[in-house]
């Protein structure tokens, strides 16, 4: 057994810096990656836009592990002796074509905001935030189509599970458009200097977005067909 | 998220008292928040835990006091059924949720990890406030259950902490504590899901992004460790109660049928033909048992992992010794807390499901037992040959070791589904889990609270009273659980009011006496130790910057910490967290912050590494 103790060979004394880079002192064996500092003696600096990605993923592990968990529910309850499946209305099949396009539309303004393109950002982030308004009254749309077919948040659970999902998936999409406006209002002030704040904002609620996306897409395929 | 880019003006401790002791930032302050509502709810606790043993042991017996306070719970002084059984409820829930929960993450964690890595503030300090006052209101709305429990015979809604459906979905017609109560404690667990959330999401932030330089993952305390792994369990299970217990409150009140099953005949009414009972179809009550124990097992881990990385932590300290297998413990703590997401069904063996899975589950849970061994190995392999300074903070570490082992070892008959079937539901369950995970993850907090209040409060706490607080409690806690076991074996079933009715148990009443008597003692033995924590913060002995010469970064900081921790000075950790008697080291300590000490042999989990 090597009876190497870390780092005092190559840590240097108090108050200077080893080797290269701004902040790496004992690189413990491991290299800069294992080390957490992010470099900079700024606290500013600490919360990188990698830190940023990486908080919005742990918040959507919680987020996801929810709706895994309420489709496990659905899951379970369709195998049930009781179960009485519907049909999809056709308002939900418009909503995830919006939603569809939504994502595409923001995606582009990202790819504007990189390209540098601000004021074309700016309009392909209006532009998804009105679709998502639009899926959300898509989404109520569908409401009122499940209930002219007398069908109703109570009562048997299919019914129950539409309207549960797609409420509270809606929940979680209004945060996202909050996001939304929250990021134009950024762009519109950033028309003349592009902050990287600005940047970490829109990569942050793209991956929301995107997400919200896909959870619905899984919640609609679920509803449709698993029966 | 904009507050941690104005990180600079967090170094300004705020002037008003509301927003330095209130609607605080200061994860310090917010900790100690943390501490004293786990203190406020323990007492809740602890004191229905007293009403059920007086109750268990005295039947029919008269308490004036009882008739004056809950004249529908106890009419003349006796406590009837009902009554009871919302104590068990709300015992179960509070001390599950807002002490076990709340004061080895919540208090201890967000005091001292940030500090331990070397960090000014939690990520979002905002956040952290918020995952707080979330959590009081989640606390000040399970009291009003006390209170609005819409039965006056009940102090609260009667179902266990587990709530179990159908009884717990069905509202006021499934009988007394079926009404508001259920509802308000429905919407407190949800409420601290949500502050629970918030926390973790604050703890896995700022332990992946703010270690100061040279804060190697390797190189973080034990008690990083263990915090880190428990945020992670309740990012992943606190959403699925949050789902979960949505469905029921909507059950409840909207009138769906997630956990009702059709054709439900309650109270003499059958589903649909009263405007009391609506009509439902197509649930499965059980899946309600599959949702809350997918939270629950992994919640358990919640309670005691902190607690297993304080007292590793604290062991080292006083055996002046590394902790032995440093990194096998980091590893045991990752496996117990995966396992834990995979043994949900062994609280279900009962419910009804395939031999199969029930096999599985079993399976699963025993592999549970090997990190737990590695762990309580590595424990007893430092304390090997160790010159053990015996504080107050050591005896409750050790104390925390045996408890663990003893709690355990039930666990292994529990967790096999044939040996689990004739003793479910009996105090032998009650005696399982109160030790290992109710009294086990206390001590952790007894240990902590004794190790790190000089940091806190800059006194020392009493070490005569911490001795005698220790012993009785010690002994105490054994009088009261071990013989629940033998009861379990006898056939005593929980959740009962009493037991005068079963001549097979009249047998047994002595030891219920005697477990009452027991646990009449161990609780006013904490009021020793609530005397001895306000005594203290004004009389005890003063304490240095680091009183226990202990070797991590809390250690380093000025006593109590500046509101940034470090006063500025951001610090550099040049080594891992327990290097005690180094060879040829000038003390028998070395800091983390020392660079040149002239240290030229390895020694303990460092020595492992490579």
């Amino acid at each position: 057994m090597a009876t190497r103790l870390t780092s005092t060979k190559t840590v240097p004394k108090k108050g200077t810096r080893a080797g290269k880079g701004p902040g790496f002192p004992g690189p413990n064996g491991k290299g800069p990656k294992g080390n957490g500092w992010k470099g900079g003696d700024e606290p500013q600096r600490r919360l990188s836009a990698s830190a940023y990605r990486i908080t919005m993923w742990v918040v959507l592990a919680a987020i996801l592990m929810m709706f895994a968990a309420l489709s496990s529910v659905y899951i379970i309850l369709a195998g049930g002796e009781q179960w009485q499946p519907i049909k999809m209305p056709r308002m939900f099949f418009l909503s995830s074509a919006v939603i569809l396009t939504s994502s595409l539309s923001l995606e582009h303004a990202k790819r504007s905001l990189k390209l540098g393109r601000q004021r074309s950002s700016y309009y392909w982030t209006g532009t998804t935030l009105l679709l998502g308004v639009m899926f959300l009254i898509c989404q109520l749309l569908g409401w009122r189509e499940l209930r002219a077919q007398g069908l109703y948040f109570s009562g048997q659970p299919h019914s129950s599970f539409f309207y549960f999902f797609t409420g509270v998936h809606g929940i979680h999409l209004v945060g996202g458009i909050v996001a939304l406006v929250y990021l134009l209002s950024r762009l519109r002030r950033a028309l003349a200097p592009l902050s990287a704040k600005t940047e970490i904002t829109a990569q942050v609620v793209s991956i929301y977005w995107h997400t919200m996306d896909a959870v619905w897409l899984w919640l609609f395929l679920l509803l449709m067909l698993w029966k | 998220m904009s507050e941690t880019h104005d990180a600079v003006h967090r170094h300004e401790p705020p002037k008003s008292f509301i927003r330095k002791y209130i609607f605080s930032l200061d994860h310090k302050v917010i900790g100690i928040q943390y501490i004293l509502l786990a203190l406020a709810a323990v007492l809740v606790g602890m004191i229905m835990s007293l009403l059920m043993r007086l109750n268990l042991s005295w039947p029919g017996t008269n308490w004036p006091i009882l008739g004056t306070l809950f004249p529908g719970g106890a009419p003349n002084g006796v406590m009837n059924p009902e009554f009871y059984l919302s104590l068990v409820t709300m015992h179960g829930t509070i001390m599950v949720f807002f002490v076990l929960t709340t004061a080895p993450q919540g208090g201890f964690g967000n005091y001292f990890l940030p500090i331990q890595i070397g960090a000014e503030d939690m990520a979002f300090p905002f956040l952290n406030m918020m995952s707080f006052w979330i959590t009081f209101v989640g606390f000040i709305v399970i009291l009003a259950a006390i209170f609005f429990s819409g039965a006056p015979s009940t102090v609260g809604p009667i179902g266990g902490w587990t709530g179990y459906a159908p009884l717990s979905a069905l509202g006021q017609i499934a009988g007394p504590g079926q009404g508001m109560g259920m509802n308000l404690w429905i919407i407190s667990i949800a409420i601290f899901c949500v502050g629970s959330l918030l926390g973790a999401l604050n703890f896995i932030t700022t332990l992946l992004n703010m270690r100061t330089r040279g804060m190697s993952l390797m190189r973080m305390p034990l008690t990083c460790w263990a915090w880190f792994t428990t945020a992670v369990l309740a990012l992943l299970s606190f959403p699925v109660l949050l789902g979960g217990g949505i469905l029921l409150l909507l059950d409840r009140l909207a009138g769906t049928s997630f956990f009702i099953p059709g054709g439900l005949y309650v109270s003499g009414v059958l589903s649909g033909t009263n405007p009391n009972f609506p009509l439902h179809t197509g649930g499965s009550p059980i899946l309600w048992q599959h949702l809350f124990w997918f939270f629950g097992h992994p919640e358990v881990y919640i309670a005691i992992l902190p607690g297993m990385g304080a007292t590793s932590h604290i062991l080292a300290t006083f055996a002046r010794k590394p902790v032995f297998g440093y990194r096998a413990m980091v590893f045991a703590i990752f496996a117990i807390g995966l396992l834990g997401f995979f043994v949900w069904g062994h609280h279900m063996f009962i419910s009804g499901m395939s031999p199969y899975s029930a096999v599985a589950f079993s399976i699963l849970t025993l592999s549970i037992g090997v990190p737990s061994a590695v762990k309580t190995f590595n424990w007893i392999g430092t304390l090997w040959g160790a010159r053990i300074r015996f504080t107050s903070a050591m005896l409750f570490a050790i104390g925390f070791v045996s408890l663990f082992v003893a709690g355990g070892i039930s666990g292994l008959i529990l967790g096999q589904s044939s040996l689990d079937l004739p003793v479910h539901d009996t105090y032998i369950v009650l005696g399982h889990f109160h030790l290992v995970m109710g009294v086990a993850s206390i001590f952790g907090m007894f240990a902590a609270t004794y190790f790190w209040f000089p940091k806190m409060l800059g006194r020392f706490m009493n070490e005569r009273l911490g001795q005698i607080h220790f012993w009785i409690t010690f002994l105490g806690v054994y009088a009261i659980f071990i013989p629940m076991h033998v009861m379990g074996l006898v056939g005593m079933p929980r959740r009962y009011s009493q037991f005068t009715e079963y001549e097979f148990l009249k047998s047994l009443h002595p030891l219920v006496i005697f477990v009452s008597v027991a646990a009449i003692i161990t609780i006013a033995t904490q009021f020793i130790f609530y005397f001895n924590l306000i005594w203290s913060i004004f009389k005890g002995k003063k304490a240095g910057d680091n009183p226990w010469e202990a070797t991590t970064l809390e250690w380093s900081t000025a006593t109590p910490p500046p509101h940034d921790n470090f006063a500025g000075i951001i610090p550099t950790v040049y080594r891992g967290p327990y290097e005690f008697a180094v060879p040829g080291a000038p003390n028998d300590f070395v800091m983390q912050t020392e660079a040149d000490a002239e240290v030229p042999g390895g020694n303990g989990h460092e020595a492992h590494k490579h």
